[in-house]
Formats: structure tokens, C-alpha cells, sequence
């Protein structure tokens, strides 16, 4: 078990390394003259030549690297190139405003969806059927399309929620839930979809296994075998397209984030983005991939409860 | 023009993929969704009342109707006309994130799962570098450096979308590279270029058309939602674009939103739809193997169903010898049908007027070919025939209780504790996932009422009992591992663990060595006696019948032929079936039968189905 986690962490902190490497490596070598971009076509070549002295550009790319891999170490990321915040405050700040949208709509999908696919497995049928569809529809209408429904409908028409701003969840747990509510429905439609297909799939193959007999033939009722052994054995890899639907809803966090104007990490990427801030974009490509790594490092050690045999091997 | 011969099949494939598309309902509806989309904006120039870009001060957010069909935007742009032109780049935009993705995910795949060596690792790693991060992050980051294009944006999405083939490809690829076929092609002589042309790309081709219209879908998503954030390239119309606009002002004309809303739904929800479709038809297609299996197993049930109506004499009743009709009677079954629902409503019978007895302490052999009902009969008593499956008629009485028509939850209070059961297949009929201890323990917790410590106590006392040698050492293992012979026994101990008063016997040495077949059966014979249980035993073994069965019913097409103590079967077979399985027992012991030729009667018989014999 220590050696299987220990595996997984150095094989995690290598994919984080490899990932912000190349990341830093294509941005900064694809950029073209960022200093005459910061000071603007009509300034002087000097002034370009001291900007770019002043960020440290002039220097060859090896040592800007070094330096900035260094800093990430010790959580220095440096400063925006445009309004000179440190980007390690930046992202920090927001990083949990996106988690919470993204974590919260992982929970309610997760939760969602097992008890909708064993309902579709265990009863077969119309029901099946109708939930295979909805499935079908609600993974092919993309999440910020149904973001712009719900705002439509509950903020702007029936006035439920209040259609933008953030409430942190220090602040006030009641104002946090209703702002980030539209917001994780919206996410987890699709996550939902997705998921609930894969459960679906491996709970029908696993209400077919042998031992489902047995247990039953043992005395114990069929709600329990399903829920405490075939849930389990279908947990496998429901956890793995739960994972690959935390990632995907990373993406989409960007987008339903600017429809509810809630200020995570999307908002400073699109701002960042549009300005060409270097700095501020590695930080949320460094920060995104340490949350992937983090969570895919959960899932693994999850499968390894839920399967002796990857915790074993 | 030698290759126009083999070429043939693979466009008449094509026609009938896209002709059984149509009559797919759901199939059909995409595809003409899809083609009036596209339609659409081809004839942009055509069908538009306006130019897309000529912006009109005094039209700024016109209502539908005055001079704009849709109305126009907040720059006073017409939105129908928009809507047309935009659909002419959002549509180009997918293709040619679609294009990027193929070319380099059906190259790659190819040539990774065809040659394998450094380049499978190298872009293997790279696939699960390039799904690590989401995508929308790496687009935002690319745009950063490369600017608002529209087309370097789904160019570098075409990238980040291509493990979606690469995976499919490699997949497909290392499946069918060892196939005999390819082998015979690589011997005669053919050229690898040649090889994955003809061979490999008509396996991929189906899956890879499925996926494209996935990623279309998807590209159009994520390019919708890039303009949508206001980061796309201003002077072309997309649907994306015109989303951002009627977002922006959503308070003062909410039906902006509405109409690219609509376009960029139906076109995803249409793609999706798609290739379910294609999925669909494609699986149908190749599904003749299993229809007609299926039209087998109904025709081979049909068939059992007309012999048994031919053969429907009453069965032979070997009479009781004085003294063994002891025990208290346990179960009587009498006239058990079982039946299979079909998709086509009608009913296939698989067990047909069955009747039989078990008494407290003695051993009732359930005897005869694979497919004859046996195992159909004794989950009948359990009440756990698989799905479909249900008792048609007739009675099991269990100690004054009709099992037949008891409610599933009275039911469960008589298995485990009650009856019991003993599988055929060691391995699978543990759960994988938890120790052998917590399988023991959680039926005895539920059916005694016992605490954890004590069904602790209670299990390792049984591991023992069943001849495991280190019980706390099982106790703590994996079914995955133990051995077979080991799996048997935990399974034995769990059978009786709530001391039954009947335990169901599937053949529970079939799956095993034959030297632990025997201990196995000695196992039973010792905790029968010891437990005074009522015993069905399930086998097409007629040595196992004689080591441990104290009554025989043999059965045959979902019927019981002859049934009565065993001497009298042993000694004084009627049945020609029952003469004809004692007759393929090849031991010292038991009589062997006259030699049969090949011909009639023996091929009946199916000896190769009645394995050795044990003990």
C-alpha cells in the first residue's frame, strides 16, 4: 500500500513537472516580442530594451526558466506584467471559488447519478429507456448553453437567484449556496450524463456475476447486495469517468464562471489571455495542473480501495 | 483494376450504413437536421437579407419583424443573416479541428499499434499528457501567444482532440495486428503499406466515422464557447460570437441569446444523436452471430419443449425400500414449470411438471445432462432464476410455506438460514472486492443477529471446520488469493454458516482437481451427517450420485424421467436415458453397459458432456 502510493505521488509530481516545462517553454519562446507588446507600438527601442531589462526577458529563456521554476518551489510565481500583482496572490485567491464550483458539482453528479443508473439497471424497461435518452441529450447540449437556460429561467424570469456575484463561503454559508447553486447544476448536467451511462453499463454487467447469486442465496437482500457489493464492484470505473469529467469540468468552470460572474480562476485566465499576461497564465496552467494531479492521485488511491487487487499488484 | 474486386463490399457497406441511417428514426432526424444546417449556410450568400457585417445605427436592437427577420444585434447587424454566414466559419472551424485530429490521431495510431516499439510509448505518454489538463485551460493559454484566430485556435483544439482516434486506432490496431489473416497477408508477401490500407483501416473505419461525429460536436462546443467568452476573432461572424453579444444584452433583448442558443443546441444534440445511431446500426449489423444464437437457443428450447410433450409419459417410480422414508418430509415440489419471457412475448418452458422430495438427513441426487433443467430446478427453490426467468406453475412446499408464491421479502428470511447454497464456479461466486472474513461474516450478521466479534469467532470456527489449514490467514485474504479447491471450501463454510436445514448443491466439484473433488465430497458427507441437513445435489456425475446420494430423480429435457432410492436406479434402471448415463460411467465399480455403435441411441447420450467419474 506505501509503496503503491508512493508510486503514484512521483509519477504525479513528474506529470506537474513536464506539463508547466513545456507550458512555460512553448509560451515564452511563442510570444514574439512581449516587452514592444507591454510598452506599446509608439515607444522608443530604448524604452522596449529597458522593459524587457526590467522583466528579465533580455535574459536567454534556460535562466528565465530556472529562475521561474525555482521561485514555483518556494510558491513564487512573480508578478502580472500589466498591473504588477503578485500572481501567486491572484491565483491563490480565486483558486477556491473555482474548486468549490468544480468540487461541488463532482459531489452532486456523483450522487446523482448512482442512484439514477441503479434505478436504470436494477428496473430495466421504459425506465432504462428514458434515462438513456435524457443521457443522450443532456451530454451532447453543451454546459454553458444550459448555464444561459438556467439563468434565463430562474434568475432573470422567475427571480429565485440572483443572477451574478459571490458570496464567500466564510462569509455566509446560506449567501455562498446561493450563488454557487445555478452555477453547479449547470456543471453537473453533463458530468451527470456522462457518468451515469458508465455506472449504468458496469452495474448491469455486475447484477450478472455470480456472486450476486450467492450473496442472495445467503440471506441478504437484494437492495444490500446491490448497494454494499455490485455498487462497489461498478465503482471501478465509474471513478475513472469521474475523473476524466473533473477535468473536463475544470474547462467548462471557465466558462459558467463568466456567465455568473464569479471571480475564480477563469476570470483571471480570460483577462490574462486577452492581455497576453504570460506570468498570470502560467500560474493557472501551474494551479490547474496541480488540482488534476491532486485528483487524480485521490482516484487512484480510491480504485485501490475499491480493488484489492490494483492496491496489491 | 485488380483491386476493384475486393473494393466492392466495402462502398456496398457504406450504402446500406448510410441507407439503414435513414430508416433510424433518430438516425434520419440528425441527418436532416444536420444537412439543413449546412444547406444553410453553403447558400449564405443566397438565402441572407443583409450583409453580415453592415451595421445599421437605427436597427441597433430592432425587434423581429421591421426589416429583420430575427431582428438585429447591438450593433444593428441583421441576426438571420448572421446566423447564416456565421454557420459557414463555425462549421469550417470544426472541420478543421476534426481534420487535425484525424490526421493525427489515425497516423499515429496506426503506427503505434502496427509497429509498436518507441513510438507506442513515446505517444502513448504524450496521450496522457495532452488529456491531462482541459482543454479550455490550454486553448486560453494558446491564445494568449497566438492570438485571436479563430483557425490556429481549432487547429491546436484538432491536436488536443486527436487521442480521442489515437486511442481508438491503437485499440483496434493491436486487436487485429495478430489475427491469422494479417499474418497470411504479411507471409504472402504484401507490403506493410498495403497490409494497413486493406486489413486494418476497413476494422477502424466504422469506429472512426462514430467518433467524428463525436468530435464535431465537441469542437463546435468549445469553439461556441472560446467566441462566447469575447476571445475570438471579431471580424467573422460565428455563432459563439453572436451568443457573446446576446449575453451582453440579455436584459434588453433576451431573444438574442436564443437563436444561436438554438442553432448550437440542435447541431450538437443532432451529431451526438448521429453517431448513437451509427452505433446502433453498426452493432445490429454485425449482431447475426447473436440473433442467431438466440434463434438456436429458442429452436433448441422449442425442440425440448416438443420432446417433452412427445415423451410426456408419466415418470418412472422406483417404490421406497422399508425404513428409508424415516426423516421428516423438508420440501416437496410438485408440477414445477419454468419458463423464460421472450422479447416476442411468448413463453420458452425450460422446466416442465417436475416434482420431487427431500426429506430431513438425506441426499437427493438431481441427475442429467447439461441443459436438462437440473440447475433451473434448484433456483427455482431458491426463487433466484436469472432475469426473464420465472416459475410458471406448480408448487414448492417448505415447511407448510408455498416457496412459489412467497413475497421477496419472506423469501429472504428463508435463504441462508433456511435453505442454502453451494455454486458450481469457486472463483466467481466470491466478491472479489472484500476479504474472505467479510463475506463470511455479513450473511451471518444479517440472517443470526449475531455481533461482529462473535461472527468473527463463528467463522473462523467454520474456516477450520471445512479443513482450511491456517483459518486467520483466509480469514484476512482476497478470494483472487486463495485457490479453487480453497474458494469451494469457504463457500461450503459460508453455506452452512446459519445452519440450514436444506442446502442446494450445484455440482460443487465440477470446477475442481479431481483430489480435491474427493475431499470436497467427504467435506459434504461430514457436515450432512453432522447437521442432519436435507440435501439437493446437482450433477450430471453418476459416481458422485453413488459415493453420496441416498435418492435419485434424473431428469431430461426439463423433465424427471425416473426417480427413486438409489439402489433400485443403480440396480434396476427402466428409463433408457438412465440406462444409457449408467452406461457411460467408466468406473471399475459400476456396471458397464454393453458396447453401443455410434449410431442411434448412444449419440443421445452425449458421453463427451458426462466427465469421468470421481472417487
Amino acid at each position: 500500500m506505501y509503496r503503491f502510493v508512493l508510486k503514484r505521488l512521483v509519477s504525479g509530481v513528474l506529470l506537474l513537472f513536464v506539463i508547466t516545462t513545456v507550458a512555460y517553454l512553448l509560451l515564452y519562446s511563442g510570444s514574439g516580442d512581449i516587452a514592444r507588446r507591454i510598452v506599446g507600438p509608439t515607444a522608443t527601442d530604448a524604452q522596449v530594451a529597458m522593459k524587457a531589462s526590467q522583466l528579465g526577458l533580455d535574459r536567454p529563456l534556460v535562466v528565465q526558466y530556472w529562475d521561474w521554476i525555482t521561485g514555483a518551489v518556494t510558491g513564487e510565481l512573480g508578478r502580472s506584467w500589466f498591473n504588477g500583482q503578485l500572481v501567486s496572490t491572484g491565483v491563490s485567491s480565486r483558486v477556491w471559488v473555482t474548486l468549490s464550483l468544480v468540487l461541488g458539482a463532482t459531489i452532486v453528479a456523483a450522487f446523482i447519478s448512482v442512484v439514477v443508473a441503479v434505478w436504470a439497471a436494477v428496473r430495466r424497461g421504459w425506465i432504462d429507456r428514458v434515462v438513456q435518452f435524457v443521457g443522450v441529450l443532456g451530454f451532447a447540449i453543451p454546459g454553458f448553453l444550459i448555464a444561459l437556460g438556467l439563468v434565463s429561467l430562474f434568475a432573470l424570469n422567475l427571480k429565485w437567484f440572483k443572477a451574478t456575484g459571490y458570496v464567500p463561503i466564510t462569509t455566509s454559508f446560506g449567501g455562498w449556496a446561493a450563488t454557487v447553486t445555478l452555477p453547479i447544476i449547470a456543471l453537473s448536467i453533463g458530468c451527470v450524463a456522462a457518468v451515469v451511462q458508465q455506472i449504468r453499463g458496469s452495474l448491469i454487467d455486475a447484477l450478472r456475476k455470480d456472486y450476486v447469486r450467492t450473496l442472495r442465496a445467503r440471506g441478504l437482500s437484494f437492495n444490500r447486495v446491490v448497494y454494499k457489493h455490485v455498487l462497489r464492484n461498478a465503482g471501478g470505473p465509474a471513478l475513472a469517468v469521474l475523473a476524466v469529467q473533473f477535468i473536463g469540468l475544470l474547462g467548462g468552470a471557465v466558462i459558467v464562471e463568466q456567465i455568473f460572474a464569479l471571480p475564480g480562476l477563469g476570470q483571471i485566465t480570460v483577462a490574462a489571455t486577452g492581455q497576453g499576461d504570460i506570468p498570470v497564465v502560467m500560474g493557472v496552467v501551474l494551479a490547474t495542473a496541480a488540482i488534476v494531479v491532486t485528483v487524480n492521485l485521490i482516484i487512484d488511491l480510491a480504485q485501490g480501495w475499491l480493488n484489492p487487487k490494483v492496491r496489491l499488484s | 483494376m485488380i483491386d476493384a474486386p475486393p473494393a466492392l463490399p466495402v462502398t456496398a457497406a457504406k450504402i446500406s450504413l448510410f441507407r439503414k441511417l435513414v430508416t433510424h428514426p433518430t438516425g434520419a432526424a440528425s441527418l436532416l437536421v444536420l444537412f439543413l444546417v449546412a444547406l444553410a449556410s453553403l447558400l449564405a450568400p443566397v438565402l441572407a437579407t443583409h450583409d453580415p457585417n453592415e451595421a445599421t445605427l437605427k436597427d441597433v436592437l430592432a425587434k423581429a419583424g421591421s426589416g429583420h427577420l430575427l431582428g438585429a444585434d447591438s450593433a444593428g447587424r441583421d441576426v438571420f443573416s448572421r446566423l447564416l454566414f456565421a454557420g459557414q466559419f463555425s462549421l469550417a472551424g470544426a472541420v478543421v479541428a476534426l481534420a487535425v485530429a484525424l490526421v493525427i490521431g489515425v497516423t499515429a495510431g496506426l503506427i503505434a499499434g502496427y509497429y509498436g516499439g518507441w513510438f507506442d510509448a513515446v505517444s502513448s505518454w504524450l496521450t496522457g499528457l495532452l488529456m491531462a489538463l482541459p482543454g479550455m485551460v490550454v486553448l486560453l493559454a494558446a491564445r494568449a501567444v497566438v492570438g485571436p484566430s479563430m483557425w490556429l485556435s481549432m487547429m491546436i483544439f484538432g491536436v488536443l482532440l486527436s487521442p480521442a482516434f489515437f486511442r481508438l486506432v491503437y485499440a483496434s490496431v493491436t486487436a487485429v495486428r495478430n489475427e491469422l489473416y494479417v499474418d497470411a497477408a504479411r507471409v504472402s508477401g504484401l507490403s506493410d503499406f498495403r497490409i494497413i490500407g486493406r486489413h486494418i483501416l476497413t476494422v477502424v473505419r466504422a469506429p472512426v466515422i462514430i467518433q467524428s461525429a463525436m468530435v464535431l460536436g465537441i469542437a463546435i462546443a468549445i469553439q461556441a464557447g472560446l467566441e462566447f467568452l469575447g476571445l475570438g476573432d471579431r471580424s467573422i461572424p460565428t455563432w459563439g460570437s453572436m451568443l457573446n453579444d446576446g449575453f451582453i444584452n440579455i436584459f434588453k433583448a433576451p431573444a438574442l441569446v436564443l437563436w444561436p442558443a438554438l442553432v448550437i443546441g440542435l447541431v450538437c444534440i443532432a451529431l451526438t444523436l448521429l453517431a448513437n445511431a451509427m452505433r446502433d446500426e453498426l452493432e445490429r449489423s454485425s449482431g447475426p452471430v447473436k440473433k442467431g444464437r438466440k434463434a438456436a437457443a429458442a429452436t433448441a428450447a422449442a425442440d425440448a419443449e416438443g420432446a417433452a410433450g412427445k415423451r410426456g409419459d408419466a415418470a418412472v417410480v422406483h417404490p421406497e425400500e422399508p425404513g428409508t422414508d424415516t426423516g421428516e418430509l423438508l420440501l416437496e415440489v410438485t408440477d414445477l414449470g419454468v419458463g423464460y419471457d421472450q422479447p416476442d412475448g411468448s413463453t420458452t418452458h425450460v422446466v416442465n411438471h417436475v416434482g420431487l422430495t427431500v426429506r430431513r438427513g438425506e441426499v437427493h441426487g438431481l441427475v442429467g445432462e447439461s441443459g436438462s433443467g437440473k440447475t433451473q430446478t434448484a433456483f427455482s427453490i431458491l426463487r433466484l432464476l436469472p432475469q426473464d426467468g420465472r416459475i410458471t406453475g406448480g408448487s414448492i412446499f417448505f415447511e407448510g410455506k408455498d416457496l412459489a408464491h412467497l413475497s421477496e421479502k419472506e423469501m429472504t428470511k428463508v435463504r441462508g438460514k433456511r435453505i442454502a447454497y453451494i455454486p458450481q464456479e469457486p472463483m466467481s461466486n466470491l466478491d472479489g472486492a472484500f476479504t474472505i472474513g467479510s463475506q463470511l461474516m455479513e450473511p451471518m450478521r444479517v440472517c443470526l443477529g449475531i455481533s461482529k466479534a462473535e461472527a468473527r469467532k463463528r467463522a473462523l470456527v467454520l474456516l477450520a471446520k471445512v479443513g482450511i489449514p491456517n483459518p486467520e490467514r483466509t480469514f484476512n485474504s482476497y478470494p483472487h488469493q486463495i485457490s479453487g479447491g480453497m474458494a469451494q471450501r469457504v463457500l461450503i463454510a459460508g453455506a452452512v454458516s446459519c445452519n440450514p436445514d436444506l442446502l442446494i448443491a450445484d455440482e460443487p466439484t465440477t470446477a475442481l482437481d479431481v483430489t480435491v473433488q474427493a475431499e470436497v465430497l467427504n467435506l459434504l458427507r461430514e457436515l450432512q451427517d453432522e447437521l442432519n441437513m436435507g440435501v439437493i445435489l446437482v450433477t450430471h456425475n453418476f459416481g458422485v450420485v453413488a459415493d453420496l446420494c441416498d435418492r435419485v430423480s434424473v431428469m431430461q429435457t426439463g423433465r424427471v424421467v425416473e426417480t427413486g432410492p438409489v439402489r433400485a436406479i443403480f440396480n434396476d434402471a427402466q428409463h433408457p436415458y438412465t440406462r444409457q448415463l449408467l452406461d457411460a460411467i467408466l468406473e471399475d465399480t459400476a456396471p458397464r453397459g454393453q458396447y453401443i455403435p455410434a449410431t442411434g441411441t448412444a449419440q443421445l447420450a452425449k458421453p463427451q458432456e458426462l466427465k469421468g467419474v470421481t472417487s
